[in-house]
């Protein structure tokens, strides 16, 4: 207790703490603490380089690493009403929005898009879980139907990448009702006879884990996603135990027989390619780097021709 | 004894008073203490409109919820005969909290479907308060894929706070179950009615209730998440369920207005448990009405239905 501590000392520490962390150039990675740099990081696929923790990937980054050369087109999804419900905790739902469209620069939690990965046509699908924590309102509903629709259209299997704390509370009972809208699109997919694969990425819970993300013809996690209906501390709330170590982590799923791989990030890609091509009844697909296709896309048919870099 | 829920305070007081009047005439006091006791009679009889006139969206959960709510076995006791209860996910385990089995609805042999919440501590618990684990939701898929096969239509009753959020129901795909449930319900070529009875908790109810019609009763909820867990994640309060519930429309009026379901199933004076007789008898003419709504159609038909039914699903709002 005098000038030394009371002063000196944190006037000291906030010198120091300030030249640790340039904002923006250094991410921590929040499983073991290492500082990455985030050129390096983004080239790793945002996969701490120390520990092999995988952070979260936004739609647009996931995207630009998976269809060759990075280029894809959008594939538009229905605007759904807004804010049917006139909801209203301690914020407004429509100031909600606003806030997470301009923290995210994207409209909603999902991105849908179609390109080739390895020369294989696909549509995929991408939530974003720093977008209102991915949550599936009308509007993910909306887009993963525009995605099952341009699947069979195209005749393309349909890759899903799920990320999503649940349903999104301020749509009430009709973020509910995605559960089964959403199932219904995955029907459509597997009664096309079009492969449906899921690739879990953390964390995947709730409504989302009910439904759409839990349906695949084949379901691959990251490592370490949490993926669960009720989350841990809802669990140790209700049975007043501590949960064993890994619970609801994709490996201990994977141990429980609920998934059929977990796969590295850095591989995700060339493993998706090889089994859509053996799905689809397609020859081996050349492996390695391909250079983008042809200058015009075949059925590019959509406003975004190509993605504007995003960090991830 | 008619429990009363808080704010029913000063109606148990009165109907108490009136009781007790009763009961001290009976004791053969010689004094004629009916005429007051009818007065109090009357005055909580308006007592008693005025409360439910105008029910707020918590106090029809709180009513929902009511421990005297005739529940699954009542119904299906009363509405059906020759039920036959069938056991098991044929995996793992057979999961009390639904109960579910061949039976005749009209002379018309179906399959019926539901949670059961139990009626004392014993059965509740026995019961897990009619929160199903994934063996409750792949025997229900097993009896509706039997169903399927047979073409007899489904009847599902709904009345869970939510699926079981416990260690052993996550390790054995609680998730999975749920969305396998829903997709045999999206799939069915046999009419699926559905009605709400009592709590229509998250997931756990739309396993069941992704229906060619759905019904509620008048003072039953159907919600995303219950007032208190989304009191305590937008609102950090679980204190604040008032408002939650009041947020989240789960009344069966909203969701009538929203296109969620397609009937209010009315409810005696002051709830279901009041009368419980003529509430499973208003829930029988319902069902029989939808059932014979979806008669003689084809299952194509039926499964196109229904799949464009929810497709369509979040068109309608509410009116401001």
């Amino acid at each position: 207790m005098n000038w030394i501590s009371n002063y000196v000392r944190p006037r000291i520490n906030s010198i120091f703490s300030r030249r640790e962390m340039p904002e923006n150039l250094w991410t921590k990675c929040d499983e073991c603490g290492t500082m990455l740099f985030h050129r390096e990081l983004a080239e790793n696929l945002n996969v701490c380089t120390s520990c092999g923790h995988h952070m979260a990937m936004r739609p647009r980054a996931r995207f630009r690493a998976l269809f060759d050369a990075g280029v894809f087109s959008e594939v538009a999804v229905p605007q759904p009403m807004p804010d049917p419900l006139h909801f209203r905790d301690q914020k407004k739902y429509p100031d909600r929005m606003k806030a997470a469209q301009k923290a995210t620069g994207e409209k909603e939690a999902m991105l849908v898009a179609q390109g080739e990965i390895g020369r294989t046509p696909v549509v995929a699908a991408a939530q974003d879980f720093s977008f209102m924590g991915g949550s599936m309102g009308m509007y993910v509903g909306n887009a993963i139907i525009a995605a099952a629709q341009r699947a069979v259209e195209t005749k393309r299997p349909l890759i899903l990448f799920s990320a999503a704390g649940g349903a999104r509370m301020q749509e009430g009972i009709l973020s509910l009702m995605q559960m089964p809208r959403t199932t219904v699109a995955v029907e459509m997919v597997k009664e096309a006879g079009l492969p449906y694969i899921v690739v879990l990425t953390h964390p995947t819970t709730g409504g989302v884990t009910a439904s759409y993300a839990m349906l695949g013809d084949i379901q691959i996690a990251e490592p370490g996603a949490l993926i669960c209906f009720a989350g841990p501390r809802v669990i140790e709330q209700t049975i007043r135990e501590k949960l064993p170590e890994g619970f609801q982590r994709a490996e201990y799923l994977l141990d429980h027989g609920m998934l059929d791989r977990v796969t590295h990030r850095k591989d995700m890609r060339e493993e998706l390619i090889t089994l859509t091509r053996m799905l689809m009844g397609l020859p081996p697909a050349v492996k390695g780097d391909l250079p983008a296709p042809g200058a015009a896309l075949p059925d590019a048919d959509t406003e975004a021709q190509q993605s504007e870099p995003a960090q991830g | 004894m008619t429990i009363y829920l808080d704010f029913e305070k000063p109606l148990a007081e009165l109907e108490g008073k009136a009781e007790e009047l009763r009961a001290m005439a009976r004791s053969g006091e010689g004094v004629d203490l009916e005429e007051e006791a009818a007065a109090l009679d009357g005055k909580a009889a308006a007592m008693l409109a005025q409360l439910y006139k105008d029910l707020t969206p918590w106090r029809k959960t709180q009513v929902a919820r009511h421990p005297q709510r005739p529940h699954c076995i009542d119904y299906v006791e009363a509405l059906f005969s020759e039920f036959t209860p069938l056991a098991g996910d044929r995996n793992f385990a057979e999961d009390q909290a639904v109960i579910g089995g061949l039976a005749r609805f009209d002379d018309r042999p179906v399959m019926v479907i539901g949670h059961e919440k139990g009626h004392d501590t014993q059965t509740r618990l026995e019961r897990n308060f009619g929160m199903a684990r994934p063996e409750g939701y792949r025997k229900a898929i097993r009896l509706m894929q039997m169903a399927d096969r047979f073409g007899l239509p489904v009847i599902t009753l709904v009345d869970t706070p939510g699926a079981y959020p416990g260690k052993g129901a996550e390790e054995r795909g609680q998730s999975e179950a749920i969305a396998r449930s829903t997709e045999t319900c999206l799939g069915l070529g046999v009419p699926l009615v559905s009605v709400i009875i009592g709590e229509g908790g998250s997931g756990g109810a739309v396993a069941f209730a992704t229906a060619n019609r759905v019904a509620m009763l008048e003072h039953s909820i159907y919600s995303v998440i219950s007032p208190e867990g989304c009191a305590s994640i937008l609102w950090k309060d679980a204190e604040k369920m008032r408002e939650a519930a009041e947020a989240l429309r789960l009344t069966a009026q909203d969701l009538k207005k929203l296109g969620v379901i397609d009937r209010i199933v009315p409810e005696p004076l002051g709830g279901a448990h009041r009368d419980a007789e003529a509430t499973i008898g208003a829930v029988g003419e319902a069902l029989g009405a939808m059932l014979g709504e979806l008669g003689g159609q084809s299952r194509d038909k039926l499964r196109a239905d229904r799949r464009q039914k929810f497709l369509d699903m979040g068109t309608k709002g509410l009116a401001a």
